[in-house]
């Protein structure tokens, strides 16, 4: 039974999520656009130039509207923290999906979620394991949405490398952009997951994708630089900034393997946390 | 490129032979959306327009209360087995982006050109956006096809109808540059 206490917290997580995922679609996150302006200012190729000038107006003109930057507004991928004295019920999962009804209703969103056989749309974003839900426990319940779009998500990649070829880690990245060529929109933000398991390694190659993108680590920088000689450019139309940044997350991992996860990420690197105030 | 900015308005006519690869055009006019699922349906049972000197726009925009709330493009390449039939009814321009496979830049020579926008740039593009009508509205609001006229939406010559493609060229040398890297 319902007890008064979980009613306002089911009301209370909707709503966080719904406020979530209007701020993720509509306003990039501000490590995001300074990163954006960044290479904007150092970018040289004269078509770039004009995507980057394109892509700044756009984010300008979202915000001035108060409608989705990218008319992919992704599929809902969400994280929860959730304090000692939350309980981790099946209602919980409730209430961020209502609150994902209710942001297609009123942003709007597009409606993405279909079923993967018989290609049915829901018509409201939600359906069998979406949103994809992760639980994580700690002191502040928050929520955060990570809409994530076809483009990028489509050119992500898993390798099971042989555990020596620690140096094949780099290599198998700037494959994967090379394989993406302009597709998942370009200048991206590579989310990289190394170790843990086959499913591990892409979840934190998705988490990785949530750490801030203005400081990287020297390894970080390297696999950036690495990926950048490519000269992909905004759009796949050539230009010095492919990749805005690379972020790297690690887990420990059977002495016989070693998974590598690349999640692509569009440069419309969307996300926002809310807490659930009680 | 040559740095001035070319006005281009539909239906289009012979004027886009003239583009180049790099050149910055304004496009104005009618333009049509299709995605993978109209295409098919047009290829089944028809074109619903005047295909005659028309622009294709790859996107599957987001529309509340019969306006254009968010429209960028969509990944081009999903239509490079599907685009041929619309060059051969008179379509003089796709809209997209990401550029578009060989087989496409050999259909468009002499007959079209191939114009890329920025990719996720949907509100920008909505603001130079009235909506003016629909086909196919039961494939949803993704998949429809909607009629929309533009004003001035700034746009790439992504491939020309002479068969230069800045995709490709762009590759190439990415391609060159991924196998010096291996080497070392």
């Amino acid at each position: 039974m319902k007890t008064p206490d979980d009613s306002a917290i089911h009301t209370a997580l909707a709503d966080a999520t719904f406020r979530a995922y209007r701020e993720a679609v509509i306003r990039l996150p501000p490590d995001v656009l300074r990163v954006i302006q960044k290479a904007a200012a150092a970018e040289t190729n004269p078509v770039a130039r004009g995507e980057f000038a394109n892509i700044l107006k756009n984010v300008a003109e979202a915000e001035r509207l108060g409608v989705p930057m990218c008319q992919d507004t992704g599929v809902p991928v969400v994280y929860l923290t959730i304090p000692p004295d939350v309980s981790l019920t099946r209602d919980l999962y409730d209430a961020v999906a209502e609150g994902i009804r209710k942001a297609t209703r009123e942003i709007p969103l597009r409606p993405n979620v279909v079923d993967p056989l018989t290609r049915h749309n829901t018509g409201d974003n939600t359906g069998d394991g979406m949103p994809a839900i992760h639980v994580k426990p700690g002191t502040m319940f928050t929520v955060t949405v990570l809409p994530k779009g076809a483009g990028a998500e489509n050119s992500s990649r898993i390798a099971m490398l042989l555990p020596t070829h620690q140096y094949g880690i780099e290599g198998f990245i700037v494959e994967t952009m090379l394989h993406a060529e302009g597709k998942p929109c370009p200048p991206v933000v590579l989310g990289i997951g190394i170790g843990g398991t086959f499913d591990g390694a892409a979840a934190l190659a998705k988490e990785a994708l949530l750490e801030p993108i203005d400081t990287m680590t020297s390894y970080e920088e390297k696999i950036c630089k690495a990926v950048n000689m490519l000269g992909i450019g905004p759009m796949g139309q050539g230009g010095d900034t492919t990749v805005l940044a690379v972020k790297v997350k690690t887990a420990s991992c059977h002495t016989a393997s070693l998974p590598v996860a690349v999640n692509v990420q569009c440069w419309a690197h969307r996300h926002a946390t809310m807490e659930v105030k009680r | 490129m040559t740095g001035k900015v070319v006005q281009l308005h539909t239906p289009l006519g012979d004027e886009v032979l003239d583009l180049h690869a790099g050149d910055h055009v304004e496009l104005s006019g009618i333009v049509y959306t299709a995605r993978d699922e109209a295409h098919k349906r047009m290829q089944n049972e028809g074109i619903p327009f005047n295909a005659s000197g028309a622009a294709i726009y790859h996107c599957g925009p987001v529309v509340q209360d019969k306006k254009i709330i968010a429209a960028g493009p969509t990944t081009s390449a999903r239509m490079n087995e599907l685009s041929g039939f619309l060059l051969d009814h008179g379509v003089r321009a796709l809209i997209g982006k990401g550029g578009m496979g060989p087989k496409v830049r050999e259909h468009l020579k002499k007959r079209g050109v191939y114009l890329a926008f920025t990719g996720g740039c949907a509100a920008l593009a909505s603001s130079h956006m009235t909506l003016k009508g629909v086909f196919f509205e039961d494939l949803g609001m993704a998949e429809a096809i909607w009629v929309i006229e533009l004003d001035h939406l700034p746009l790439v010559v992504g491939i020309d109808a002479q068969g230069n493609d800045i995709f490709d060229e762009v590759m190439k040398h990415a391609r060159q540059q991924y196998e010096r890297y291996r080497k070392c």
